[in-house]
């Protein structure tokens, strides 16, 4: 559903005349089918949110291609309702601006759908991600890290997509929230039978939630494995990877 | 409508509005609120002292200066807010551009900006009433060149902020458009930096016309304005002092008006400040009233 083929990046260094670039993706092929969750894991500074934001169509691949469906995920029309994405700073994803309700509407109104049919939308996708209907009218200053998180879960699923990008969704929550979000995302993942990526550094969550790895490592793709086959990973960085937790 | 009651719970800036609006009413309509012709003559009544005629008195040429002050409104204000909002409006559209869009577009965009702003604004203002000639309107021409450079660059500054923020990428992520992002987001967020730094400049502006119209490139003998009013009231600085009062006190007022009600405009557009500001008040009421208690009792 989601194919990403020979996907490099990279980003100019320095002022307006530099001809200095700094590679950060380079060759990067992968798929990612229907219901399918693939967890994309690698150290800080490995490329992996650069990854996020190509899938997410955010930015343009210097060469290769990422499709989704087998149309190019840069033109915002086949994003449009099928692609969504929850990010790491939950102080930040929603605009200031917005009421929960306004912020959980906005791809809905994207789509240009019946606003009738919209107003109870929100009260039964907040009864989803686990909070009540009272919530629809705050701010998002007025919400704690896991209610915001929930409230960006809720605008994420609003138009029922295929596919959600997930970069570091859980890392800025404390434990036990991290876990209750990591349940809430299991539930609604057999509820609406969407896809996740997760992009993570925490490779227990991405353990506990995926059904296959992508260890990334210095903008490549070190090693690709389903998630029980684990315990037979080839390489020796991703070794490395797993030792660090086991111990 | 949300934004009005809070800033009508604000009593400073509630005060400030109120100013303002019956400043720029009373500018629009001032055949009908000033009660005389502010250009008539009349050589009996020089210097004359604040009489039920003439509330503020007469001038050296015995003008009225309460009608002087009003007819002064329209290019001291009225002019000079339309002034303001062309240089704002090009800024603006500049600064969005540059700060949203990047690249190539921006870098180009900003260094005609420093350009611009290598001039210093008051020798650029002179060279271009030198140029186009002694007006109101070559000045106000003046200030739309000079000023809107300045304003691109900061909110050029403003939008790069928001333009990285989370939000600003989910709705990207969605497959929202670049106008619908800056219409829904950006302008938004950053409508306070624009609405404070405009109006700090209103205020500049003001004071800059009265000095131009001081040094008498500006407005032209006898139409009324408050600078050319000040200038004329200087000849007698010293003997009649009391003139100067009028007009200096109106420009001091209807610019300190500006300066509040931009800082509590801030306030009430943004929802944090709007729930902190309403908390903090209802803590300084309860310690007023606490001490009112305290008094009581002592």
């Amino acid at each position: 559903m989601l194919t990403a083929s020979h996907v490099h990046k990279s980003y100019r260094k320095g002022g307006l005349f530099s001809r200095e670039s700094q590679q950060v993706l380079r060759d990067v092929s992968f798929e990612c089918g229907r219901g399918e969750c693939l967890g994309i894991i690698g150290e800080s500074g490995s490329g992996k949110s650069t990854l996020g934001r190509l899938i997410l169509g955010i930015e343009r691949p210097d060469s290769g291609s990422i499709r989704f469906e087998g149309q190019p995920v840069e033109d915002r029309k086949v994003r449009q309702g099928s692609l969504s994405a929850v990010f790491q700073d939950y102080t930040s994803s929603i605009n200031p601006f917005f009421t929960v309700e306004e912020a959980i509407m906005e791809p809905l109104k994207l789509q240009r759908k019946d606003q009738q049919y919209d107003a109870c939308k929100v009260d039964v996708l907040l009864h989803q991600v686990g909070l009540n209907p009272s919530y629809r009218t705050q701010y998002p200053h007025e919400l704690s890290g896991g209610e915001a998180q929930r409230v960006c879960i809720a605008r994420a699923i609003s138009t029922e997509p295929k596919c959600i990008v997930l970069d570091e969704a859980i890392s800025s929550l404390d434990g036990s929230v991290q876990m209750q979000v990591l349940e809430l995302l299991k539930e609604l993942r057999e509820i609406y039978q969407m896809s996740y990526i997760f992009i993570t550094h925490d490779i227990q969550a991405a353990a506990y939630i995926c059904d296959s790895l992508i260890i990334f490592r210095e903008g490549q793709i070190e090693e690709k494995i389903r998630i029980e086959q684990l315990k037979d990973v080839q390489s020796a960085y991703a070794r490395k990877l797993l030792q660090m937790i086991i111990t | 409508m949300t934004m009005l009651r809070n800033i009508w719970k604000d009593k400073l800036a509630a005060i400030s509005l109120s100013i303002l609006a019956i400043v720029l009413t009373a500018g629009i309509f001032a055949p009908l609120f000033a009660p005389h012709d502010p250009n008539e003559v009349n050589m009996k009544l020089r210097y004359a002292a604040s009489s039920w005629e003439y509330l503020l008195g007469n001038d050296h040429l015995g003008r009225c200066i309460l009608s002087r002050l009003i007819y002064g409104i329209r290019p001291s204000v009225l002019w000079v807010l339309a002034a303001l909002a062309g240089s704002v409006m090009l800024g603006t559209a500049v600064g969005f551009v540059a700060g949203f869009f990047r690249g190539k577009v921006d870098a180009a965009l900003m260094r005609v900006c420093d350009v611009m702003l290598s001039f210093p604004g008051y020798v650029m203002t002179l060279a271009i009433v030198g140029i186009m000639g002694v007006g109101l309107e070559n000045i106000l021409a003046a200030f739309i060149l000079t000023k809107w450079a300045w304003f691109a660059r900061i909110i050029r500054t403003s939008v790069l902020q928001y333009a990285e923020s989370e939000y600003v990428r989910f709705a990207k992520a969605a497959g929202a458009g670049s106008f619908h992002i800056i219409r829904r987001h950006i302008i938004p967020v950053t409508a306070s930096d624009v609405a404070v730094v405009a109006s700090s400049s209103f205020g500049s502006m003001i004071l800059q016309i009265s000095g131009f119209s001081f040094l008498g490139l500006g407005v032209q003998a006898p139409t009324a304005e408050w600078g050319m009013m000040l200038n004329e009231a200087r000849e007698v600085m010293f003997s009649r002092p009391e003139l100067m009062l009028a007009p200096g006190l109106t420009i001091i007022i209807v610019v300190s008006a500006i300066n509040f009600l931009s800082d509590s405009l801030q306030a009430a557009l943004d929802p944090k400040l709007r729930t902190s500001t309403s908390k903090a008040a209802e803590q300084t009421s309860a310690v007023s009233a606490k001490q009112l208690l305290g008094r009581e009792v002592a």
